[in-house]
């Protein structure tokens, strides 16, 4: 998904920048209050993990490849606004060190994968939890959902971006299909590696998992419940 | 599991999924490379500004193995996010410290 240079104009770009910034700088903020003793570790290991993560190109379907965006997989485990972060650091370290993801489309690739896929993975994420049992087990299964949810919407803002300033005169509503077909399946390989990741550190570490916090609260009481019958 | 060994156990597998299993990484397109070259407009991709670096593509310059060069910069990408995304969390965490008063701690000369 890590946008090149030249795939889209310059206007597009400087604007996706300002916005992407908009996003870190409000990410700073957010993740200042968020930023715990217990949190403070995660959020480093979760960049780590990403950036180990996306050298990872699965394959989908005939001469096609995907890998984990992150996005949800960041925001369950530390947070969103730290999810911006984290994910912002791993684009930084690709565009500068190894040359993937272009350094003029670097604002596009934070807005697609560092804000829409954040917030859209923890959006959905928190829908399902919601929905979901009240279960330490619903964390790991509800992040899947927000996981697959976010890889398409992300290809989907793409090709919004790319009917606003891309390079190439070709419709907009087959870029659209062909972006949307092929991320649901990148999106199914994303949703499994999520819930792999927060089911092991549900398993292990509850207590360090953001998405798990306010489940963790009520098992207690659950807990009291059982020990007075 | 303590904090400090999950840490480790973590850092651990990152390791080895940038060092070591990354080379066995599907070489494919990825969907929006694909995608691109199906709908035509691949060609507008522009030249990288960082494409001759030393770690370009992850692959280390002057290593000749590829299992070495793919893992090396693997490994040197773990290292690199780590030390960044560590520094800012430190950054931010001195910052939220002071900001109730919003005094900075060293006031330049």
């Amino acid at each position: 998904m890590h946008v090149p240079d030249g795939f889209l104009d310059a206007p597009t770009s400087i604007a996706t920048a300002v916005v992407a910034a908009g996003g870190v700088a409000a990410a700073l903020r957010g993740a200042r209050r968020d930023l715990d003793d217990a949190v403070a570790p995660m959020a480093g290991l979760v960049a780590v993990f990403i950036f180990a993560g996306q050298m990872i190109n699965f394959p989908v379907g005939a001469g096609t490849s995907g890998h984990l965006l992150g996005g949800a997989l960041a925001a369950v485990l530390v947070g969103p606004w730290l999810a911006t972060l984290s994910i912002t650091v791993v684009l930084l370290v690709q565009a500068f060190l190894f040359a993937d993801g272009g350094v003029t489309a670097l604002g596009t690739n934070v807005l697609l994968m560092g804000i829409v896929g954040v917030w859209v993975g923890y959006g959905a994420f928190r829908l399902a939890r919601w929905a979901l049992p009240r279960r330490l087990s619903s964390v790991g299964i509800a992040a899947a959902v927000g996981a697959f949810v976010s890889v398409p919407v992300a290809a989907a803002a793409f090709t919004a971006l790319f009917a606003v300033g891309g390079q190439a005169p070709i419709p907009v509503g087959s870029v659209l299909t062909a972006m949307v077909s092929v991320h649901v399946l990148i999106g199914i390989g994303e949703a499994l590696i999520t819930a792999l990741v927060v089911g092991s550190v549900v398993a292990v570490r509850p207590d360090l998992v953001h998405g798990a916090r306010p489940l963790l609260a009520t098992q207690e009481l659950e807990i009291r419940e059982a020990a007075r019958t | 599991m303590s904090t400090k060994r999950f840490a480790v156990l973590a850092v651990v597998l990152a390791l080895l999924v940038a060092g070591v299993l990354s080379f066995y990484a599907s070489s494919s397109p990825d969907g929006l490379q694909h995608v691109a070259e199906t709908k035509r407009f691949a060609q507008t991709e522009t030249g990288h500004h960082t494409a001759n670096g030393p770690l370009a593509g992850y692959e280390t310059t002057g290593v000749s193995s590829p299992h070495l060069s793919k893992g090396l910069a693997g490994v040197i990408g773990v290292g690199a996010t780590g030390l960044l995304m560590g520094g800012l969390v430190l950054l931010l965490r001195r910052r939220g410290a002071t900001s109730s008063t919003d005094v900075p701690e060293h006031e330049p000369h």
